[in-house]
């Protein structure tokens, strides 16, 4: 029996190919990594690390982690980072309430809330979010009054200066929002800024949630709502028991791309005022002149955020799909 | 969308010198390649603020006027002869330098500070050309809020403008006087400016100058005070690259030459008849030397022997410029203070054009 020679060998040649391209590849990057350290070199620019051990000078309004202006920027860029993690983990589980909610109310029997939800989805997702983030924090949060005349519900107040929360406060005692000396004090206190970057994302991504779940809906056959209701379930729990578990396959998939999204949509906060990972990047590339290292930061830290997101609905994923036996 | 634009431009400077390659040996010259290209393209690209009253601001009529603008305009009538040839940029304070690193733009001409860190080659590696104004930075409250000093405005929110020097010299004066109080940052100036108007922070800290120039703009300028304390040295001047000496060599002694006709007397509206006097009097040799009667100087700098007639023609010299876009005849209304001539009192010195 004669021998394929190794050109035409079908398990050798897609490998020879594989390797030039990857060669290719390579030889490519190389060439322009090279050429951007010769010309940082230059430039005097080449990459350092050593400024992030230096004190960061200037001040962050509000921080879940201490952080004072002595401190280094590496903690500077820290606050900022949990700052970001903070609001886009709000923001998720937010704009997964109403987003489903929403998907819902589109298959609801009841003809207004089925027209409110596709009017929702449609004005919303059609109007950019920075147009959406400055009109909630301009228009809606800064008409906000201050002091005494502050928006009072039971348990939280509204006000200019941030939305005032019950919680337990001292000695563990439960404390409803209090006004000292024309200054709102209560247990938990969020800024405005905060909050409009939450309800613009909230909003926004809800409408796309809302769309996804829509679609998921829509996928399960007509079939299971008729057997569901042949068996004398009434609307909801036919969606809760019957429809939502089948369609959760075709809607955590979509969810996924939403959740991507809105993280690095968060990263229009500096135009509210909120102090993210990226305000905090900025200051810094302005101090330092750095800009290279801390653009290469930014893409880092939001590489990892999106690409842990993923990994965890690509878990959920697992979970929810057809366990075939 | 802005933040997008921030990354952009960083991409662009990282490509911009990922592609570059071997091609960035000249400069070293006479010949400078910046001015080169400013010619064959016919037009001056010129970094500016854009949104700034009495510095540079957009007109009703589209036109762009101000300090920052006439001093583009200057160095447009300098290279190209025609004070029009200029396309302006408008630049936030984080895009500023990317773009200018990046060649985007041929000069800045945006209100910004001279600092060690921007000057040097291992910082942002920027070439500044003499100051074109004196500044401080200060701090604006309603007079309602009945805020006198800056200790007032503890525990309060302050409006500042994110990636500026403003930033750190608010952070350092308040560290020093031991005032807590939390900094609200924008990226612009008008987000800044739009949550002080609507009384999102008690006060707003820029640049002197800054603030009044925006307080002009408001529906009621004489309910804002500027406080009397003053933060920090704002020395604002326009900026070229290091990289090339013989460019910033010429944005330098542009602006020097609206600071000598100043002090020299030349003025818009006197400036043929000086050229006249000049060529007809052969005893003034300063003069002559000035206006380019006698000498090369201006070729010397890669520009017509006469670009200061030029310049004074297009725009006047400092002076006018001073008072047709911030002094009392403008609605600015600033005192000139430090940014007058040497002779008068004030920091505006020229070296000798010899």
């Amino acid at each position: 029996m004669a021998r394929v020679p190794w050109w035409r060998n079908r398990r050798v040649v897609p490998w020879i190919v594989q390797g030039v391209v990857a060669l290719i590849v390579l030889l490519i990057v190389a060439f322009l990594l090279g050429n951007l350290i010769r010309n940082l070199t230059a430039a005097g620019l080449l990459l350092t690390w050593r400024w992030l051990g230096q004190p960061a000078g200037f001040d962050i309004a509000e921080t879940l982690v201490p952080f004072q202006a002595e401190l280094p920027y590496w903690r500077a860029l820290l606050a900022g980072l949990v700052n970001t993690l903070r609001a886009v983990l709000t923001a998720l589980i937010g704009a997964s309430v109403l987003g489903t909610l929403m998907g819902m109310a589109s298959f609801s029997r009841n003809g207004l809330l089925r027209a409110l939800a596709r009017a929702y989805v449609e004005i919303v997702r059609n109007i950019p979010l920075l147009i959406q983030l400055v009109f909630w924090y301009f228009v809606v949060f800064l008409s906000l009054p201050n002091g005494s005349d502050a928006l009072q519900l039971p348990g939280l107040v509204m006000a200019k200066s941030g939305f005032y929360m019950a919680g337990l406060g001292e000695g563990m005692r439960w404390m409803g929002p209090e006004l000292v000396n024309g200054v709102w004090q209560a247990p938990l206190r969020l800024t405005v800024e905060f909050c409009a970057l939450i309800t613009g994302l909230v909003v926004y991504s809800g409408a796309f949630i809302a769309e996804v779940v829509r679609g998921g809906i829509a996928a399960v056959p007509r079939g299971q709502w008729e057997a569901a209701a042949s068996l004398g379930l009434r609307w909801v729990p036919t969606l809760q028991q019957v429809v939502l578990p089948q369609a959760l396959r075709v809607i955590v998939p979509g969810l996924n791309t939403q959740y991507i999204s809105l993280a690095k949509n968060s990263s229009l906060a500096v135009a509210v005022g909120y102090t993210d990972l990226y305000s905090v990047a900025e200051t810094t590339l302005n101090q330092t002149g750095r800009a290279v290292e801390v653009v290469l930061l930014l893409l880092g830290s939001y590489l990892v955020i999106d690409l842990l997101i993923s990994a965890l609905m690509n878990g959920l994923n697992q979970l929810v799909q057809i366990r075939e036996r | 969308m802005r933040p997008l634009g921030r990354l952009v431009w960083s991409v662009l400077a990282l490509s911009a010198s990922l592609l570059a390659g071997c091609a960035s040996e000249g400069g070293s010259g006479v010949q400078s390649v910046k001015m080169a290209a400013i010619k064959s393209r016919g037009k001056l690209i010129c970094g500016v603020e854009g949104k700034l009253p009495g510095f540079s601001f957009v007109k009703p009529d589209g036109a762009y006027s101000g300090l920052d603008v006439d001093t583009c305009k200057a160095v447009a009538a300098a290279v190209l002869g025609d004070p029009a040839k200029v396309e302006y940029r408008d630049l936030n304070s984080a895009e500023r330098f990317a773009a200018l690193a990046s060649g985007e733009v041929d000069m800045l001409a945006r209100n910004t500070t001279v600092t060690l860190g921007r000057d040097a080659a291992g910082g942002n590696g920027l070439s500044f050309a003499p100051v074109t104004f004196y500044d401080g930075q200060g701090v604006m409250v309603p007079n309602a809020s009945g805020i006198t000093t800056l200790k007032d405005l503890a525990g309060k929110p302050i409006c500042v403008e994110s990636g500026t020097t403003t930033e750190l010299n608010l952070a350092d004066r308040m560290r020093q006087l031991n005032v807590p109080y939390t900094p609200l940052k924008f990226q612009n100036s008008d987000q800044t400016f739009a949550a002080y108007m609507g009384a999102r922070c008690v006060a707003v800290t820029s640049d002197r100058s800054q603030l009044a120039g925006k307080r002009s703009s408001f529906p009621n300028p004489a309910a804002h005070t500027i406080l009397s304390d003053v933060l920090s040295k704002e020395p604002l001047a326009p900026a070229t690259v290091n990289a090339d000496p013989a460019w910033a060599d010429a944005v330098r002694w542009i602006v020097y030459a609206l600071y000598q006709a100043e002090e020299s007397g030349i003025t818009q509206a006197n400036v043929e008849a000086k050229l006249a006097q000049a060529k007809a009097e052969t005893n003034l040799a300063d003069l002559r030397r000035l206006l380019g009667v006698e000498g090369d100087l201006g070729q010397q700098l890669g520009l017509p022997d006469d670009f200061v007639v030029k310049i004074v023609k297009s725009v006047g010299n400092y002076g006018e410029i001073f008072n047709r876009n911030l002094g009392p005849s403008s609605p600015i209304k600033l005192d000139r203070g430090l940014n007058r001539s040497w002779k008068e009192g004030g920091l505006l010195y020229s070296p000798p054009f010899l």
